[in-house]
């Protein structure tokens, strides 16, 4: 019997697009939540954020199956984390996690692709982000998923971060304020969802700052 | 898409061997099943076929059954597979009944179970070839969700599998509403397993209607729907557009 190739593939695009912006005290998160396969809606609120640690909270479009399997990895060792160091994960601790996570799944990806945000060990908004495979850098903002080719050239006009290559380094992280940067973020998502089959619905937001976490829904198109 | 599986030279005989055991496309297929939830619970819907290719092999396969006191669950795709999760779900009830704790397995323990369950078969890629709905009700709250051969899941007020996710989420994302009487949910249902039996060659007109309360479930006897073919546009499909067919 020849061999034969699967008529299935592991893998799916479940869309969605995820966005993070880093300030001088604050985080912003954003992703929609729609949830597509193939040209069908699964459904029109599916939250892509999920909050790992007190300082560091995740957003991952993808596929969604990988994405639930890798929350629920990160979310027992940051336990194991918290029983063995009484304290939680700080945001750069579970950027490193993460990376190695994905790694370690080299030769069968998760296929996630990442944003991280949070505060770090200083207060400061920090974003780290990510290919499927664990690669990361840590920046001043990013856009990941299906509208995120057309999310970050604005981002980059927007926000001109200063380039990571300058010596001695320079703050990547915006000088605007929290109100600023949320109505940044909601015009980039009411734009792609124009442009985007796969986003649109309604957008989370989560604001993440030293006294809390704050979430706000905002409409979307829903065509 | 085609997915090539890697196999290392020296190995080939015993590999082959365990790739015969890998389900490469499914034989014995159910079609949609729909459900929604309404003010007491959930309702569920699927017909009663088993199909084998293009034949309608088998016409009395109950494709929803109750799992445990609180959850109902219903599956499309193949049904020996289906029945390889009732199995493991019998055994996961056992365990839980034998705790005798007083505690036991809600709609919400089920739905993320099964979603292991798929996820896993995914990843040895020898997967379970079914779509489940899994739809349950446990102190008062209502929950209802899916998930695939993959292992993707999600919860919603409406869901459907196969072609009831392109026939009749459209009907439901227009005509649900919170809090539906038992009577207007019947017939919601109704209406999209309709339009399924008109449009999914791979439907029969048997059907079941399944009700999951706090009291328990209830699936209903079979019976079959209502249909009118002399609409014009299945009389006389081409009056539009002559020299179609």
């Amino acid at each position: 019997m020849v061999k034969q190739n699967a008529n299935w593939s592991p893998y799916d695009n479940n869309g969605g697009t995820c966005v993070a912006i880093a300030g001088s005290d604050y985080c912003v998160i954003a992703a929609d939540t729609r949830m597509s396969t193939g040209y069908s809606i699964l459904s029109r609120d599916y939250s892509k954020i999920h909050k790992l640690a007190d300082k560091a909270v995740l957003s991952s479009s993808g596929f969604q199956a990988d994405v639930k399997a890798l929350q629920k990895v990160l979310k027992s060792r940051h336990l194991i984390y918290q029983h063995q160091h009484n304290k939680q994960m700080s945001c750069p601790a579970m950027a490193q996690l993460l990376s190695n996570t994905l790694y370690f799944k080299r030769f069968f990806p998760y296929y996630a692709f990442n944003v991280l945000g949070g505060l770090d060990e200083e207060g400061k908004g920090c974003v780290f982000t990510y290919d499927a495979v664990g690669s990361y850098e840590k920046v001043g903002y990013s856009a990941q998923g299906s509208g995120s080719t057309l999310i970050m050239p604005f981002l980059d006009n927007q926000l001109k971060s200063p380039s990571p290559l300058l010596l001695p380094a320079q703050d990547s992280n915006t000088p605007l304020s929290e109100a600023e940067a949320v109505d940044l973020v909601k015009t980039v998502f009411a734009s792609a969802t124009e442009r985007d089959i796969y986003t649109g619905d309604s957008l989370e937001i989560m604001v993440l700052k030293a006294d809390g976490v704050k979430t706000e829904l905002m409409a979307l198109r829903k065509d | 898409m085609t997915f090539t599986i890697p196999i290392e030279n020296g190995n080939e005989v015993k590999n082959a061997e365990a790739d015969s055991q890998r389900t490469l496309y499914p034989y014995v297929t159910g079609t949609s099943v729909v459900a929604i939830k309404y003010k007491d619970g959930i309702l569920m819907a699927s017909d009663m076929g088993g199909s084998y290719g293009s034949t309608l092999r088998y016409k009395n396969i109950e494709r929803m059954k109750a799992i445990g006191k609180h959850s109902l669950l219903g599956a499309s795709g193949e049904i020996s597979d289906f029945q390889e999760i009732l199995r493991y779900l019998d055994e996961l009830v056992l365990n839980d009944n034998m705790w005798d704790d007083g505690n036991s397995l809600g709609p919400k323990e089920v739905h993320n179970y099964l979603t292991r369950v798929m996820y896993n078969r995914r990843n040895k890629f020898n997967p379970l070839w079914n779509t489940l709905v899994l739809g349950g009700v446990k102190n008062g709250e209502k929950y209802l969700g899916m998930v695939s051969m993959i292992g993707v899941s999600f919860e919603d007020n409406h869901v459907a599998t196969g072609f009831g996710n392109h026939l009749a989420r459209p009907i439901l994302r227009d005509e649900w509403r919170e809090d539906l009487s038992f009577e207007d949910g019947v017939k919601l249902l109704e209406k999209c397993m309709r339009v399924l039996l008109y449009r999914d060659r791979s439907a029969i007109n048997k059907l079941q209607i399944a009700k999951m309360t706090e009291e328990g479930v209830t699936v209903s006897e079979p019976y079959s729907l209502k249909t009118f073919w002399e609409f014009s546009a299945f009389t006389n499909p081409t009056v539009g557009a002559e020299g179609s067919w």
